[in-house]
């Protein structure tokens, strides 16, 4: 088979489709072992044991919940629309997966390689709220209802915020493709985003790079709670606060559309992890640079990927770490937090940072 | 037939068809589900001609923003479809009128970008191998229109400050929450230790 083949249309259709389905088969794989990190650290927190049943640790749990969802029965409820009832669950799991394609793992491995890549991921997210909404709507109940349109205007609030976020990051990196943005913090720490990305200089005696390290780490922190509120995760889990609105959007869901909704919110989880780890913690750099050492090509990209996977798995540990240890916000003060004090922050952020570029000097 | 023409086709069809059932679903929340699919496919003819950056605009405000608030509003209505379609013989006429003068304005604008119009003569922009599109759109718009680009920001203010003067109303019997104001409060301020007699209680 001559090389042109995977070239042409028909070899490169099932390259990316094999990329794909490698991408989405590993997210979810790893998604049934993070779905039990969480349980594990929550359970942790409350000094359970948690999941310690089903395999070594535990460590199987997820796989036999996945069976029992699946083969329960698929009920829907009678004043439901039932197209659109179904079509919900498929919405959310299909963005939360559809998110991944441009998410680069290690250096060059990314399906789909774009330049508007931040632009992709800002458009799949704000997608998301519709599997939400459509689910909420669809089930005609009140629960679901209110639960739909409290998670709607929340996740629209936040992602208010997290544009302006992730223009900083766009101004300070000067490109809005993740590789490229991964590629600007390469060598060392000192050159992450949430340092400002320019430490270095700073330490060599520019002192104009104070500004971008005084500005990115709270607005890392911001994302960081914007992200938890983008994903509806405790504290931020008004849509589905058991006290009030028993689930939420998902009261009338049971067996494989629950599942379908659990894993989307969860693969969207990850993915504002990884989103932190390449928007702020250098992707797949490690703290400090490796191609001194030496190592043949193959390992290197393995210990970039490693370190990717590493990071992510440490974010989502800070995510279970917040789910266990604070307490629910009151939706007044969660709208104040996102209209009244991120969007103003992240407003003066963008100004700053945009005149950093133009005025501070050489980057 | 290319590729190329396959893909166009089929989202070009996608979007008539949504529109179309737009118009047509009986349900409001099924036509704004559709206004949506029909924003999405253009969004991928957009990808079709090379400017990924106004399809991802096109998907970020569109079908992010302003769909998401339509939906809002739409199933917050309670619509009585049969109190809907009693007047629609009375309104057949002026609609049509309407209807009729917007179609010839389309096949006029249709027939003038036919005709390359008013970008006649001139090449369009497109991404090169120095510029992404992003840096070709944005060195245009900032340079060569950055006075329209700023009355455009101006008239988008005057719009919010609008709708902001229209539905701010002040109302006092409302308590509201003043998180400065309670952040700030200290044990000096809001208590005060008194002693007090048996049987006598505290006199002010």
């Amino acid at each position: 088979m001559d090389a042109n083949f995977w070239a042409g249309p028909i070899g490169w259709t099932i390259i990316t489709v094999g990329q794909a389905l490698a991408v989405i088969m590993g997210v979810m794989v790893s998604l049934a072992f993070l779905l039990w990190g969480d349980r594990k650290v929550w359970a942790g927190v409350q000094m359970r044991k948690g999941p310690n049943v089903v395999g070594p640790f535990g460590l199987f749990q997820s796989f036999a919940d996945f069976f029992k969802f699946v083969f329960k029965e698929v009920i829907i409820p009678a004043g439901a629309d039932k197209a659109v009832f179904l079509l919900a669950p498929l919405i959310s799991f299909v963005l939360a997966f559809a998110a991944w394609a441009v998410i680069p793992f290690a250096p060059g491995w990314v399906v789909s390689n774009i330049n508007v890549g931040i632009l992709y991921l800002l458009g799949i997210s704000s997608l998301g709220v519709y599997g939400i909404i459509m689910g909420g709507w669809a089930s005609n109940s009140k629960y679901p209802f209110l639960g739909g349109l409290r998670s709607a205007a929340q996740m629209v609030s936040y992602e208010v915020s997290i544009g302006f976020i992730l223009v900083t990051v766009i101004l300070l990196t000067g490109s809005m493709n993740l590789s490229d943005i991964v590629n600007h913090q390469k060598s060392s720490i000192l050159n992450w985003n949430f340092l400002g990305g320019s430490l270095a200089s700073l330490l060599g005696g520019n002192l104009w790079a104070l500004i971008p390290l005084v500005v990115m780490f709270p607005i890392m922190v911001m994302f960081f709670i914007s992200a938890l509120a983008e994903t509806n995760r405790p504290p931020f889990d008004l849509p589905e606060a058991e006290s009030e609105l028993v689930a939420g959007y998902q009261v009338e869901y049971s067996s494989t559309p629950y599942l379908l909704f659990m894993i989307g919110e969860y693969a969207n989880i990850v993915l504002m992890c990884a989103m932190i780890t390449i928007l702020f913690f250098g992707g797949w750099y490690l703290p400090f640079p490796i191609d001194g050492l030496g190592m043949p090509a193959w390992l290197e990209t393995v210990v970039y990927l490693l370190t990717f996977i590493g990071k992510v798995v440490f974010w989502f540990i800070m995510f279970a770490l917040v789910k266990a240890i604070v307490p629910r916000y009151r939706y007044d003060q969660l709208m104040r937090l996102g209209w009244k004090v991120f969007l103003p922050l992240s407003l003066v952020a963008v100004v700053i940072i945009a005149a950093y570029r133009v005025y501070g000097g050489a980057l | 037939m290319t590729l190329m023409a396959i893909a166009f086709y089929l989202m070009a069809a996608v979007t008539l068809v949504a529109g179309l059932l737009v118009v047509t679903a009986r349900n409001p929340v099924h036509s704004v589900l559709y206004l949506i699919l029909a924003f999405f496919s253009a969004a991928g003819l957009f990808v079709l001609l090379g400017a990924e950056f106004l399809a991802m605009l096109l998907i970020v405000v569109y079908v992010g923003a302003v769909a998401v608030l339509f939906l809002f509003v739409v199933m917050m209505l309670d619509v009585d479809f049969i109190k809907l379609r009693q007047g629609f013989a009375n309104y057949l006429a002026p609609g049509a009128v309407v209807a009729g003068i917007l179609a010839f304005e389309l096949v006029f604008v249709g027939w003038a970008v036919a005709e390359r119009g008013a970008a006649a003569g001139k090449t369009p922009q497109t991404a090169t191998a120095e510029a992404t599109n992003i840096q070709t759109i944005g060195l245009e718009l900032y340079t060569t229109y950055a006075y329209i680009f700023e009355a455009a920001g101006f008239v988008l203010l005057v719009a919010m400050i609008g709708a902001i003067v229209l539905t701010l109303r002040h109302r006092t019997y409302v308590k509201r929450q003043d998180i400065f104001k309670q952040v700030t409060r200290r044990r000096k301020d809001s208590v005060a230790v008194v002693p007090a007699k048996t049987g006598e209680g505290i006199q002010e």
